[in-house]
């Protein structure tokens, strides 16, 4: 359980924490207007007619994206609405050509679903989603490419988006960016949203508000389009701050919306209240409502993959990994399939153990992402099993683990090229061991005499004799036997 | 031989057909009375050169057999609210002055690739916000009929009073208009011709600039209602690009004229015959109903019990749409934009201020008022649910009656100086009989059904069930030959 508390003058503060999510759907083309999706492209080349407001352009839904939509639904445990009503919000913008957004208000897709965080601790915690709904993304004012002038790129306008709400039911910043990660895997593992918040196609709005626990909910700040978990962290933390000192000093925290400055690490608000929208959402009368059949939603569900959570479960009953190894391996999507792939026929807790341990290492020290890794997941468990049957030592293993980092090659090639087998046989080991001994008379002696802790300078000593290969178990034994009797 | 441009659209299309006459000899008789006629200025452009080149085509594809449909070589005018590729197209606006679509409106497109000759774009109320056709930026059209008693210059009604008055005027043999409380039905009252509004969704509104977008709805404005029927073959059907289009057959609606209305159910709504309605208006309507009856139709008095709120109804919902349609007039990507320093929302302010005249203002506010918190529940939504019970009582009539019959307007045309000074509810008042059929969605037709004591055309609406265009047209035929309307507009007489 969560134990993010702020202690005040006045008492503990427990701070109330709500997400809204825009992840932009993966299709090939825009939610009404036929034009590319594809993100990037030279600026005003993914544009169709509707895209840039002209006279009597009319949007036609892409099917695609509403079954992204309901797919992402069912990911979420949520209910699917199969008649949802398109609205206009009305504002004026320079990259908003239509004068309006169309999203949906009052009938969204997607309605109330759940989410399960998995913490750092190892415990695991619900949040509600209040709602899914589709909208379409605007364009990008560049205010950096002329002195006095703005620029508008329409490419992004009307890209699908999904705007995921969550209910105000996290508690600590820790639990946001839990959210956020799993929201992300789920939406990963859909295939719905590539979740890269630092090209936008996933961006947060955090709502945030402090109560003394046990009160009602005090008035929430909304910190617009923050792009990435750790800003979003670190933004709950700075407002949640700032809304205790402003109360305990007596003052009240006005509801409005703000910005997270991430060089500052502040949020300062985005406009005065006197210039609050009225958006004036009304349903968009160039659109029916959105209905589609039972069978519609049957078919995506029977071909959703397998989600974070099931693998986790699986994770654990198949391969009798710890719940939080699971949690961890199946977060993205690749690690889980790298892992499966790297476990079949072998010792999956090993293979867990150098997955998380020295394959994370690598993959961290050379700025390689799991899909990229120098070694093949088959690899990992040939590894294993080297060890297993005593053909290698575990430490032999470390430096065979690192030659795969940067060749590229079999373990078992490894250590056949670089002689590195393990020596087992009694004779030969007996034959270093008392060279060692011959060579260290007045230490023996020692050992002799009770000092006992010289016992692992002479394990030591044979072992670099050995030049690593000796069997560890069968050196330990005849030491002492050699020294103790 | 009969001068070409007083030819009906069925006899020009069996003439070329017959060989004699060509479309071009057709088009530049055509061009010939829009030169004519230039002061009433039913024209916003004319595209003589379009018209020809086209009027060519039409020939040499005539000259090989290749004949596109029942249309091809046919001069008409296309309301100004039709984008067209490579044509100005202006709404009537100033904001829209100088726009050149890469598009063709889908209506538009139908009757270009069906052959049909595009003269120009007819001037209309600006964004089609108007009874009368005083609203454009590009002047007030004039009615090519006077008052016998009254030399004033009339309107030749609106929206689509550019092409009521071109089709009147005899400068093109058939107009596109579009309806959105009354648009079409009106100004044909007014001007003696025959115009459809068809079901909502029989023809695309894809390419139409909008105003208010569950109403808009394209269709044809004649001389006849077999010209009607012809016509609006030639511009309705289902378009993917449109998603309030219907997919519904498309009938061949000339033959349901079959002259035949025998037993034919016609309601007769008591609503409209408030108190006070014009003597002359009622007595119209009289003659209609007996004309009908004569034929053999079964005359059935009903009721259309919320027929009363239908204008205030009408003025928030189609406010409400226009408000956020008109949004993109913004001067961003293209059209005017008055710049003048200042920042982005002063952008906005003086563009919207010099690019809109009064009339769109008054709405965009009323619009924008009537969507805004506070006020949403007790206008938009109170409006939307009395929309649905006037949509009820039509279905309800249609259990019973097959088409229903009323005056189209509660006048005549009234002089473009009166226009001028009334204020905006009387004006709103043109459109109290054309306004129920708009938020119904369902088919209505104006025809002439005789001349006021002025002199003046007089209509009388046809409203049919949703996509039954095809009793509508079957009806106004009868009452087509039983009025035998043949007054030519005061302008056109002596000879002219």
């Amino acid at each position: 359980m969560s134990s993010y508390i702020i202690q005040g003058e006045t008492g503990p503060w427990e701070v109330v924490i709500g997400l809204e999510v825009h992840a932009q759907v993966i299709s090939q083309a825009k939610l009404f207007s036929g034009a590319s999706a594809t993100f990037g492209g030279e600026p005003n080349t993914h544009v169709a007619f509707l895209d840039c407001g002209m006279p009597g352009m009319l949007p036609v839904i892409n099917a695609e994206c509403v079954r992204q939509a309901v797919k992402t639904g069912l990911g979420l445990n949520a209910i699917i609405n199969r008649r949802s009503i398109f609205d206009r919000k009305n504002y004026f913008y320079a990259d908003l050509p239509l004068g309006y957004q169309i999203s949906q208000f009052a009938h969204p897709i997607v309605g109330e679903g759940t989410i399960i965080l998995d913490l750092k601790d190892g415990t695991s915690r619900e949040v509600g989603i209040e709602r899914l709904h589709l909208e379409i993304d605007a364009g990008k004012s560049l205010h950096d490419q002329h002195p006095t002038k703005s620029f508008i790129d329409l490419n992004r306008a009307g890209v699908a988006l999904m705007e995921i709400v969550s209910k105000p039911d996290m508690r600590s910043p820790e639990e946001a960016g839990a959210y956020l990660k799993k929201l992300r895997a789920i939406l990963r593992y859909l295939g719905t949203c590539d979740g890269n918040m630092d090209e936008g196609s996933m961006r947060a709005d955090v709502n945030v508000s402090v109560r003394h626990p046990g009160e009602p909910l005090r008035t929430r700040c909304e910190i617009k389009n923050v792009n990435s978990i750790r800003f979003v962290m670190q933004a709950i933390e700075y407002e949640a701050q700032r809304h205790v000192e402003v109360y305990e000093q007596g003052g009240i925290i006005e509801q409005e919306t703000r910005l997270f400055d991430s060089a500052k690490i502040t949020t300062r608000p985005m406009r005065s209240k006197e210039f609050a929208h009225d958006y004036r959402y009304f349903p968009d009368p160039d659109l029916l409502p959105l209905e589609f059949s039972e069978e519609f939603v049957n078919e995506i569900k029977a071909s959703l993959p397998e989600l974070p959570d099931a693998k986790k479960a699986r994770f654990v009953g198949e391969y009798g990994i710890s719940p939080y190894d699971a949690g961890v391996l199946v977060a993205e999507k690749e690690t889980a399939m790298f892992f499966e792939a790297a476990a079949e026929g072998h010792d999956a807790k090993a293979v867990a153990n150098w997955v998380m341990g020295d394959l994370f290492a690598a993959l961290n020290r050379t700025g390689k992402d799991i899909t990229e890794s120098p070694v093949k997941p088959e690899n990992i468990g040939k590894l294993v099993d080297l060890i297993k049957d005593d053909t290698i030592s575990g430490r032999i293993a470390k430096d065979v683990f690192e030659i795969m980092v940067e060749t590229g090659d079999a373990p078992d090639k490894i250590v056949e090229e670089r002689g590195l087998k393990q020596v087992t046989d009694t004779g030969a080991i007996e034959k270093v061991v008392d060279e060692v001994i011959a060579a260290n008379p007045d230490k023996a002696e020692e050992v002799r005499g009770g000092k006992d802790k010289l016992l692992g300078w002479f394990v030591g000593q044979a072992m670099k004799a050995s030049q690593g290969k000796a069997n560890p178990g069968i050196l330990n034994e005849m030491i002492r036997k050699k020294l103790l009797g | 031989m009969t001068e070409l441009t007083n030819l009906t659209l069925a006899e020009a299309r069996d003439g070329l057909a017959k060989g004699e006459y060509t479309s071009v000899e057709l088009t530049e008789a055509f061009l010939g009375a829009m030169e004519a006629r230039k002061d009433l200025n039913a024209f916003i452009v004319t595209c003589p050169d379009v018209a020809l080149e086209r009027a060519k085509a039409s020939d040499a594809r005539r000259a090989k057999g290749e004949v596109l449909g029942p249309m091809d070589g046919a001069p008409v005018a296309i309301k100004d609210l039709f984008c067209t590729e490579g044509v100005q197209t202006t709404a009537a606006s100033k904001i829209l002055e100088g726009f050149k679509p890469q598009y063709e409106s889908t209506v538009s497109g139908k009757l270009r690739d069906g052959g049909a000759v595009m003269l120009g774009k007819t001037n209309l109320d600006e964004f089609a916000m108007g009874s009368a056709n005083i609203t454009s930026a590009y002047g007030n059209v004039t009615s090519p009929w006077v008052a016998e008693d009254d030399p004033e210059k009339l309107v030749p009604g609106g929206s689509s009073g550019g092409s009521a008055a071109a089709v009147s005027a005899r400068m093109c043999l058939a107009a596109t208009g579009t309806d959105t409380g009354g648009s079409i039905r009106q100004p044909a009252a007014f001007t003696g011709i025959v115009g459809l509004k068809p079901t909502y969704g029989r023809c695309s509104r894809w390419g139409i600039v909008a105003f208010a977008s569950s109403l808009d709805q394209a269709g044809p404005m004649t001389h006849t209602v077999r010209d009607a029927a012809i016509m609006l073959g030639q511009m309705a059907g289902f378009d993917p690009k449109d998603s309030t289009s219907a997919k519904v057959d498309l009938p061949d609606f000339e033959k349901a004229l079959t002259g035949d209305i025998r037993g034919l159910k016609v309601g007769i709504p008591k609503e409209y015959r408030p108190d006070g309605l014009d003597s002359e208006i009622a007595a119209l309507w009289d003659q209609g109903i007996a004309w009908l009856k004569d034929a053999g139709a079964e005359i059935v008095d009903i009721s259309l019990p919320h027929t009363d709120k239908a204008l205030a109804t009408y003025y928030i919902v189609a406010p409400a749409e226009a408000s956020s349609n008109l949004a993109r007039y913004d001067g961003v990507r293209y059209g005017l934009r008055v710049e003048e320093g200042g920042n982005l929302d002063e952008m906005y302010m003086k563009t919207r201020a010099k690019g809109f005249g009064k009339e769109v203002k008054r709405r965009i506010l009323i619009g924008t008022y009537v969507l805004s918190a506070g006020y949403y529940d007790a206008y938009y939504l109170k409006a939307q649910k009395v929309r649905a019970l006037i949509a009820n009582d039509f279905a309800e009539a249609f259990k019973t009656v097959d088409v229903i019959l009323t005056p189209t307007a509660p006048s005549d045309a009234f002089p473009i100086a009166g226009g001028n000074k009334v204020d905006p509810i009387t004006m709103y008042l043109n459109d109290v009989f054309t306004v129920p059929a708009s938020l119904a969605g369902v088919p209505a037709m104006s025809l002439p059904g005789g001349l006021s004591q002025k002199g003046l055309p007089l209509g009388l609406q046809l409203i049919g069930r949703p996509f039954d265009e095809e009793t509508i047209l079957r009806a106004a035929g009868v009452m087509e030959a039983a009025a035998e309307f043949t007054a030519v507009p005061t302008l056109l007489r002596g000879g002219k």
